[in-house]
């Protein structure tokens, strides 16, 4: 059995190759005079430059949060670069986009030649610091739609940004909200208009390349009344000995009766075999369903990641407004996750669903946490949580921690958990019909997570399935 | 005993019964059958009071009372007792202290004193004999971990315990073996009594055999549309019922 | 939070003014623990504030009460034995009285094997250093990060001891009788150290009362070692009134096949905080932890256990259940830790609440911590209101709505009332839940004061 363990285990990231391509970096080291610079690259609004500063001034004050089931090294936030970008800036045409860059995203299998790209995908690519190159922006444009890169919002479309940004997530939330805040270079901006079914699903392609530096990116999504988008953001990053430091920040809007379907394929550089390595991923994801039977569904899978740190959370504040959250997290070898979600019950009526499939291998340690709070005045809330953990060897830990809190006697809540593994049986009975021990613990697995992959865009479910796999390559008994 | 006139219930804004009319007398037996869906335990249902079902037409007299302002527990009081089709499990409330309750509840309605504790076990013994029920199934809590089997058979105990005016049978039958189907059949005979009434809900003739009716009704679509006496239960069950649907769809 | 830093600091300047009274009469033992506990307190930053696993609890209320705090025994004016009558009259004990913490001077514990101890924990620290030195304070250690329970081991000074040598089984149970009664408000600690040797059986039965209407805050820490094989039944009825804080820690020590079974029955108190911490030490350990709380007006009632699987194939099974009415809050936090070493174990935990009112408030939280992978594991938590469906089969057999929401109320309690082995005990608490929650009683039951606070 050991051996089946160590065997599925063992594969290789694929993703881990470098581009060498001119970068344009500034100094390590975080302080005003680098927020100033990063705002002044940007040619920045005197607001937002002030709003940075803000947040910085807070986050010096904050500490880095440590009640997750974590073990993370110090992080000197003074040994890293803040601001790396290709030197060519994005491109209007594909001609222009430099020749390595076009192989990078190529190699990673993200097309942005919209002749080949996946039907009805729009995509949005991000490497280090800024956006290389938004496709099919026209196409979007003719329904009203707007999706571009942060910065490009930022000059294009000030008001949305201003009324929005900050809206969700203020930077006094958290430690990690606070250094975005402070020195996020891109991301992506999605608008969508009253009525507008957005005809594309949109995508986000982040992609840490240049060494040392942090990636700080900001995602704003706005979805005005009857208003629907699905949209998925994906990441990868170069196998690096040094740990890479990942800080994001997602705020989503769903108006009355409008909605969004936010999937999330994370595969950062997880580390060697031994633990060194791989990207330290802080994030704070959080929508709102502001209007009347607003809907948010997220969907994660997440393989990749030494250090997984990332809560996406729902405001349910609109009467009848619905979210759900859907979530593989796999950790193997050293990996660390520590990941769930918050639903915050404020309107009548309001319905949550959480659906968490943790799978454990190597010496990595995953963990689920979560948060159901029904407000007092906060009439027929529903919630059920189911939280299954998958263990793959006996060096692993599977952790489970809910918090529910409730306050109104109307709420019917139900949490569920179990713990599981893999039962020699199970294989055995496999076996026996001739399926090879690989391809029953593939069956398995997908069994086991079968609820959320379907949760992902069809693009995506195939792709997710795959990661999967060879994440756990290997690894299972 | 019962008579129902232009009855029109629905559930969540869709009209499921459509102008129901019947009449039982004390004394007899009556059968109702029908397809799936076409009415059966939304019928049994609005009898026994549940609030889910909506009527928004006719009426229902109970030995001369209105019975739609009635709530479930005082028509239970009045004398109405429905077999569950699917018993509830309480845990924690053993069946005994859930009859006591039931029992000096309905005393209570007619102005009667309690049970005395000594009698009622008595009587409580008597009838578990009559029904044919385990001494065990006493003490355990309601329904739960009861078999399908047991747990009808525990309806039938109920029902000879509260001794009520008119007995609602809904699909007392389903997903019982055969054996288990004679005892609470047998139950059912021995309970029978000049002045009380029963209605057989049932989609098959089995129990049929074993619970005599006087007249059969068939429900179809919200409606009776053919009522008959016993020789019709012989009749759905070789010809099935899709010979009544041309009917209806003739007509 | 200067409230908090003053309270803080009112404890060491006790500690400090007070040493010699609270050394004297002590074994060395005890007093050593003590001085260190009170070192760990300080550290630790005093009572919890804003603490993980206080962080549903707001100590300051319970805290800030301007209480007496009596650093020596004081001789009760009236035979207790008199004053206080058990309402279970038909379940034959053996009764120890403890007042104010302290062990009571007129308990008569006669009738018991010759080879038994039980008297007064000051008496014992000096008659039995061995077994003294081999248990005191070493299991409750295991929550050093719990400054209440470092608090306790500072102040406390007496209790009851109780010892059951190898393969001495108890016929009756044991009933300690806490009670409460003092002319001012008062706080109050006590300590309680129970070792059972190997293949040994004994039930235990703790009531805690209030006999007077003062205020009251009572920091009890109970200590319980199970040899191998050895097998403890242990219930716990809280019966107080409102004006009265109780923190109860209880840690349990089991070791090779050894069973505790245990039922925590929160019936009345104004604050009620259970700490629990049982660790399986060897293969083939039980333990069962159940519980109860009922709530209304302002109550709060927080549990708080931490199960340590630390042998393999043992199993643990816990399942607390909660009624909240008015403005009651209750709190559970239940952490099952499956140790790497700890394959085959099985842990179940399960936490069910009926939330009555609108301003009832219930904050769960349900932990697993599995490091092992041969394992079966999960835990449940459910907040809901009393289905309807089954309201509507009680109706329809002829019980009007009240009686039908009571009985369903009651069988959802009586899930965890029918773990009770004692007939005449769970028969009596029954009662007493059906009249608690036809609002028949407040508080003490059987207080002879009847303040009906």
């Amino acid at each position: 059995m050991d051996n089946i363990i160590e065997e599925i285990t063992g594969s290789e990231y694929k993703y881990g190759f470098v581009t060498n391509i001119e970068t344009e970096t500034i100094a390590k080291g975080l302080n005003e005079e680098v927020i100033r610079t990063i705002s002044a690259k940007k040619e920045e609004p005197e607001w937002l430059l002030e709003y940075r500063l803000k947040a910085y001034r807070k986050w010096l004050t904050m500490e880095m949060p440590c009640w997750a089931q974590l073990d993370i090294p110090e992080i000197d936030f003074q040994d890293l670069i803040y601001y790396a970008a290709p030197k060519q800036q994005e491109a209007k045409d594909w001609e222009d986009v430099d020749p390595a860059l076009k192989a990078t995203f190529d190699k990673l299998g993200i097309p942005l030649t919209e002749q080949l790209a996946l039907a009805g995908v729009a995509v949005d690519a991000v490497m280090d610091s800024v956006s290389v190159k938004t496709t099919f922006k026209d196409v979007l444009a003719e329904k009203g739609v707007i999706f571009c890169s942060f910065s490009e919002a930022v000059k294009d479309h000030p008001d949305l940004v201003r009324k929005y940004m900050g809206s969700v997530v203020p930077y006094t939330d958290n430690y990690f909200a606070a250094l975005n805040t402070a020195v996020f270079s891109d991301g992506s901006f999605v608008y969508i208009p009253k009525g507008v079914r957005c005809p594309m699903e949109l995508s986000t392609y982040f992609r840490i390349n240049a060494r040392g530096t942090g990636q700080f990116e900001r995602t704003l999504i706005v979805v005005e009344d009857d208003g629907y988008v699905s949209y998925l953001e994906g990441c990868t990053a170069p196998q690096r000995d040094e740990n890479q430091l990942h800080a994001a920040i997602v705020e989503i809007v769903v108006e009355k009766n409008a909605e969004v379907k936010y999937s999330t394929v994370q595969n950062w550089y997880p580390g060697d075999k031994e633990g060194k390595g791989g990207v330290f991923n802080f994030v704070t994801k959080r929508g709102i369903c502001r209007g009347e039977n607003a809907k948010l569904i997220w969907a994660q899978v997440e393989t990749g990641s030494a250090v997984t740190w990332k809560y996406p959370s729902t405001i349910l504040k609109g009467d009848g407004s619905v979210s759900e959250f859907y979530s593989v997290a796999v950790t193997n070898n050293y990996q660390q996750a520590d990941t769930g979600t918050k639903m915050i019950h404020i309107g009548n009526n309001t319905r949550s669903r959480i659906v968490s499939k943790g799978i454990s291998a190597g010496y990595s340690s995953n963990s689920y946490r979560g948060k159901v709070k029904v407000a007092k005045g906060c009439q027929n809330a529903r919630n059920y949580s189911q939280c299954d953990s998958l263990l793959l060897g006996d060096k692993c830990g599977a952790h489970t921690f809910p918090y529910l809190e409730i306050e109104n006697s109307t709420a019917q809540i139900e949490h569920e958990a179990t713990t599981s593994k893999i039962g020699e049986d199970q294989i055995f009975y496999c076996n026996q019909r001739g399926i090879s021990t690989e391809n029953a613990v593939g069956l398995i697995i997908k069994g086991y997570a079968g609820d959320v992959l379907n949760k992902m865009p069809m693009e995506f479910a195939v792709e997710a399935q795959k990661l999967l796999q060879i994440s756990l390559e290997g690894s299972v008994g | 005993m019962l008579k129902i006139t232009n009855l029109h219930a629905s559930v969540d804004g869709k009209e499921i019964l459509k102008g129901i009319n019947l009449e039982i007398k004390a004394g007899e037996v009556h059968a109702i059958m029908g397809p799936n869906g076409a009415g059966k335990s939304t019928l049994s249902s609005v009898l026994a009071g549940r609030e889910k079902f909506q009527v928004s037409q006719g009426e229902i007299e109970f030995n001369g009372k209105n019975l739609l302002e009635l709530s479930a527990e005082d028509r239970a009081r009045e004398g109405i007792f429905m077999s569950f089709q699917y018993p509830v499990e309480i845990p924690g409330v053993s069946t005994v202290n859930f009859l006591k309750t039931a029992i000096n509840e309905i005393r209570k309605y007619h102005g009667q004193s309690s049970y005395p504790p000594g009698d009622f076990l008595k009587m409580i013994r008597q009838k578990m004999e009559l029904v044919g029920i385990d001494n065990k199934l006493l003490n355990r809590s309601l329904n739960e971990g009861f078999s399908g089997g047991e747990k009808k058979k525990n309806e039938i105990f109920q029902m000879a315990v509260l001794e009520p005016m008119l007995a609602i049978l809904d699909e007392t039958d389903s997903g019982l073996d055969i054996d288990a189907l004679r005892v609470v059949a047998n139950g059912v005979n021995k309970l029978k009594r000049p002045e009380n009434a029963t209605i057989v809900i049932t989609h098959y003739q089995r129990l049929l055999d074993y619970i005599v009716p006087d007249v059969v009704h068939v429900l179809y679509d919200g409606r009776i549309v053919k009522t008959a006496g016993k020789e019709l239960v012989a009749e759905l069950e070789e010809k099935g019922y899709d010979w009544i649907k041309e009917e209806v769809n003739r007509a | 939070m200067i409230g908090i830093e003053k309270i803080n600091a009112d404890f060491t300047k006790l500690f400090k003014e007070g040493s010699a009274l609270l050394e004297k009469g002590c074994s060395a033992v005890m007093n050593v623990c003590r001085k260190e506990a009170i070192e760990q307190f300080v550290k630790l930053g005093g009572i919890p504030h804003k603490q993980e696993n206080y962080i549903y609890t707001d100590l300051l209320p319970v805290f800030e009460k301007d209480y007496n705090v009596v650093l020596k025994y004081i001789r009760q004016d009236v035979d207790i034995n008199e004053v206080f009558r058990c309402a279970v009259t038909d379940l034959i004990t053996d009764p120890i009285l403890t007042v104010n913490g302290w062990w009571f001077d007129r308990n008569i514990c006669s009738e018991l094997p010759e080879e038994v101890v039980i008297c007064s924990l000051k008496e014992a620290s000096l008659k039995y250093p061995d077994l003294f030195y081999t248990h005191y304070n070493q299991y409750a250690s295991k929550a050093n990060q719990d400054s209440l329970i470092a608090l306790n081991t500072a102040f406390a000074q007496d209790g009851v001891f109780i010892y059951i040598p190898d393969d001495v089984v108890l016929e009756r149970p044991l009933q300690i009788i806490n009670l409460l009664r003092a002319n001012g408000d008062l706080m109050a600690f006590q300590r309680n150290l129970i070792v059972l040797g190997k293949n040994a059986k004994a039930t235990v039965l703790v009531c805690d009362h209030t006999l007077s209407e003062q205020s009251f805050l009572m920091n009890n820490t109970t200590e319980v070692y199970l040899g191998e094989n050895a097998y403890m039944d242990y219930y716990q009825v809280q019966n107080q009134h409102m004006g009265a804080a109780q923190i109860n820690s209880l840690f349990v020590s089991e070791q090779r096949s050894s069973v505790f079974d245990s039922n925590i029955i929160s019936l009345y108190g104004g604050f009620i905080r259970n700490n629990m911490y049982v660790s399986l030490n060897g293969e083939g350990g039980e333990c069962n932890l159940y519980g109860m709380y009922i709530l209304d007006k302002k109550q709060q009632v927080d549990n708080y256990s931490c199960i340590d699987h630390i042998a393999p194939h043992c199993t643990s099974r816990e399942h607390f259940k909660g009624v909240l009415d008015d403005m009651g809050v209750a709190n559970f936090c239940g952490c099952v830790r499956v140790r790497p070493d700890a394959q085959k174990t099985e842990a179940y935990q399960t936490n069910n609440n009926l939330l009555l009112s609108d301003a009832a408030r219930i904050n769960t939280k349900p932990q697993l911590i599995i490091d092992a992978d041969d394992v079966k594991c999960s835990h449940g938590a459910t907040i809901g209101q009393i289905d309807e469906e089954a309201m509507f089969y009680l109706r329809s057999r002829g019980i009007g709505l009240d009686e039908a929401r009571m009985m369903m109320t009651f069988g959802f309690a009586h899930d965890i009332i029918q773990h009770v082995k004692l007939e005449p005990l769970r028969k009596k608490i029954d009662s007493l839940v059906e009249k608690r929650l036809r609002g028949e009683i407040s508080k003490c039951n059987n207080c002879m004061l009847q303040c009906n606070k």
